[in-house]
């Protein structure tokens, strides 16, 4: 952006592109987006939606955030290594599938009991969902992971840039 | 309980250790070399078990998920696949070994060894899945895993070339997906062994079926490299180094290969004069040049990657006959080039480490220091060109029996000149590198190679034991070759589920 702007003429370029209103919306629209990719997490079972949308979704809530600030922000937000996250959610998924399997039952065999809490009443609990949870960090993180990589090689380039004007 | 664990342990085992590994973080290359060989390890043993397994109890099906087929996705190990993961696990574990002392710790540090895991995962997947659509996600599984691998270490031949790897096979993956599609439009199923039973139960026109075997001969000609796709696999294969050109030569063309004799027995049975017949042509062709590449280059690396050409198009004509002696030939040929590239690849690795060069024109008389290494060389040469104590001979008998047998004359004697070309290539390096005027010993790099030459060494002993054995080992490849040419052995379990 900055060394397309330069290309174009402006001579004074500021250092970070400051935009009020970008900053602004993000903050509103982050919690809202999040709160929405949880949704799309829990309505996956029986409607469209799940742990690959859903996490997809909270991916692009964080990369907004990163659009309107940096990437020092976003760092400073998620402290853990994207990379571990990667790890930690194929673990989670695998794992409920894995110990069914030592019980005797094909892997992935679906298990579903119902609960009763306080205030959204019978809720039913499947198997499915741990995986489902495994699938949404995974994919997050790996994203933000991709998404992170490419924001620093940005960086890189355009640092070079400058040198070199 | 047993039929439910055994089928998933190929894909799981390797699957877990990448995971573990990733835990552990990128600076511990201590632990990942230690998870990943016994991983290797521990596939090895699984997968011996298994072979006995099925020898003993037949087929190993276990339906994910619990829902039965045709409706869910099942795992099904007959013979051929539990053979195969043999042949992975094993080059599995030596390649392992083989990197502690050749990849380099930057590579390492690079999550090499969580990459090598998980592409073993999607190769196994491929091999056991029953499904045709679950076969497209693990070979994307082991296809993402190999575009890590071939640009690991960012080189500027392995970043031109892994972009060719990776635009082919994202091409042809689309037209793999167009391909299932077809099959489930006309079909209706994309469970292989219901495919099977509802074509063979079929009456009418199949002549969208042909279209369907041209579309997926095209996507895996382009992974096993046959004739007119095989243009990006001699240069995507030489970039890479040695244990990941090993472990590329030595298992992705055979996972087409695979399918290719999985899909073409058990889909396309109708029109085999039309099928398989264009199999057959393009494996010749297939042979013809990889020949010609193998004589023309002194690089030992083209020379050998040239040489896989010439055996998948060997394999292929096995296939293309799709009758007992064919494809029992092609079965066991399989196997035996698994093991023989690797092991090769392992040599010439050992002796562009040691020395430092890849042209065989610069060697020479490496024997006065290497004496067994270069005996094993040739012992590794009289196998891979199919002399008779050794284990190529039997897989070639068979094909060109069968060919001769089906009246495909000129392909047998394709096939049979085709040993004479292995042989001279690679007597050639034999000769110009162990014999001859000795090169300037001084410049000898002085590298710890006792893992290199261990795996080496691994994979010429069972060389000899696959040849020598070839006797008590027959009721197995033929079981294994049951399920191609009478597709309805496979398909069988479908019957014990309603």
């Amino acid at each position: 952006m900055k060394s397309t702007l330069k290309k174009l003429g402006y001579a004074r370029v500021h250092k970070q592109m400051n935009d009020v209103f970008l900053k602004y919306t993000a903050k509103v629209v982050f919690p809202i987006i999040i709160v929405f990719s949880v949704n799309l997490f829990f309505s996956g079972h029986y409607t469209p939606g799940g742990g690959f949308v859903g996490g997809l979704l909270a991916a692009a809530a964080i990369v907004l955030l990163l659009l309107a600030y940096d990437l020092k922000t976003i760092n400073k937000m998620i402290s853990f290594d994207y990379k571990w996250l990667i790890a930690l959610g194929l673990a989670v998924s695998i794992f409920v599938p894995l110990v069914l399997m030592i019980f005797g039952v094909p892997f992935f065999t679906h298990q579903a009991f119902y609960m009763e809490l306080p205030i959204f009443g019978e809720v039913p609990i499947h198997s499915a969902v741990f995986f489902d949870v495994g699938v949404y960090i995974t994919v997050a993180s790996a994203t933000l992971l991709i998404i992170s990589l490419l924001a620093t090689e940005q960086a890189m380039s355009d640092s070079e840039g400058a040198d070199r004007h | 309980m047993m039929t439910d664990i055994i089928p998933l342990l190929p894909v799981m085992i390797p699957l877990l250790a990448g995971i573990v590994m990733l835990f552990t973080g990128r600076h511990n290359i201590f632990l990942h070399r230690v998870i990943s060989a016994a991983a290797g390890l521990f596939l090895v043993i699984v997968s011996i078990f298994t072979i006995i397994y099925i020898a003993n109890n037949g087929m190993v099906v276990t339906h994910i998920g619990n829902w039965q087929a045709p409706y869910g996705i099942s795992m099904v190990i007959d013979m051929l696949a539990a053979l195969l993961l043999f042949g992975t696990a094993l080059v599995t574990f030596t390649v392992v070994v083989y990197s502690f002392q050749s990849i380099g710790v930057a590579r390492e540090r690079f999550f090499y060894y969580p990459m090598v895991m998980f592409m073993i995962t999607g190769v196994n997947g491929a091999f056991i899945t029953g499904d045709i659509f679950n076969m497209f996600v693990f070979f994307e599984v082991f296809l993402l895993a190999s575009y890590v691998l071939i640009t690991i270490g960012g080189k500027k031949i392995q970043l031109q070339e892994g972009f060719k790897y990776y635009l082919v096979n994202v091409i042809s993956s689309n037209f793999f997906v167009l391909a299932v599609a077809y099959l489930y439009v006309s079909v209706g199923s994309l469970n292989m062994a219901d495919i099977h039973q509802k074509l063979s139960a079929f009456e009418g026109d199949t002549a969208i079926l042909t279209l369907i075997a041209v579309v997926m001969l095209f996507v895996f000609a382009t992974k096993a490299g046959l004739f007119p796709f095989y243009f990006w696999l001699p240069d995507s294969y030489f970039a890479p180094p040695l244990p990941i050109m090993a472990l590329f030569g030595a298992l992705l063309t055979k996972v087409g290969v695979y399918a290719i004799a999985r899909t073409y027995s058990l889909f396309f049975i109708d029109n085999i004069g039309f099928t398989h017949q264009m199999l057959l042509f393009l494996a010749i062709l297939t042979i013809i040049m990889g020949s010609i590449g193998a004589l023309a280059y002194t690089d030992m690396k083209k020379i050998i990657i040239y040489n896989i050409l010439i055996a998948i198009g060997v394999i292929t004509a096995g296939y293309a006959m799709m009758d007992e002696s064919g494809t029992i030939g092609a079965t066991y040929y399989l196997i035996h080039d698994i093991i023989i590239k690797a092991g090769l690849f392992f040599l010439i690795g050992f002796i562009i480490y040691r020395t430092g060069e890849s042209d065989i024109t610069k060697l020479g008389g490496l024997i006065k220091i290497h004496p067994v290494t270069g005996w094993t060389f040739f012992i590794a040469a009289l196998g891979i060109a199919g002399v008779p104590p050794f284990s190529g001979f039997y897989g070639k008998l068979f094909i060109t029996e069968s060919l001769i047998d089906n009246g495909h004359l000129i392909a047998a004697v394709i096939v049979l000149l085709s040993s004479l070309v292995v042989l001279y290539s690679v007597m050639h390096i034999f000769i110009s590198v162990f014999w001859g005027e000795s090169m300037d010993f001084t410049k000898l790099k002085p590298i710890s190679y006792d893992k290199l030459l261990f795996s080496s060494f691994i994979m010429i002993a069972m060389v000899i034991i696959l040849g020598f054995g070839a006797d008590i080992l027959y009721p197995i490849f033929e079981s294994a070759a049951q399920s191609l040419y009478d597709p309805a052995s496979y398909s069988g379990y479908l019957l014990e589920v309603e």
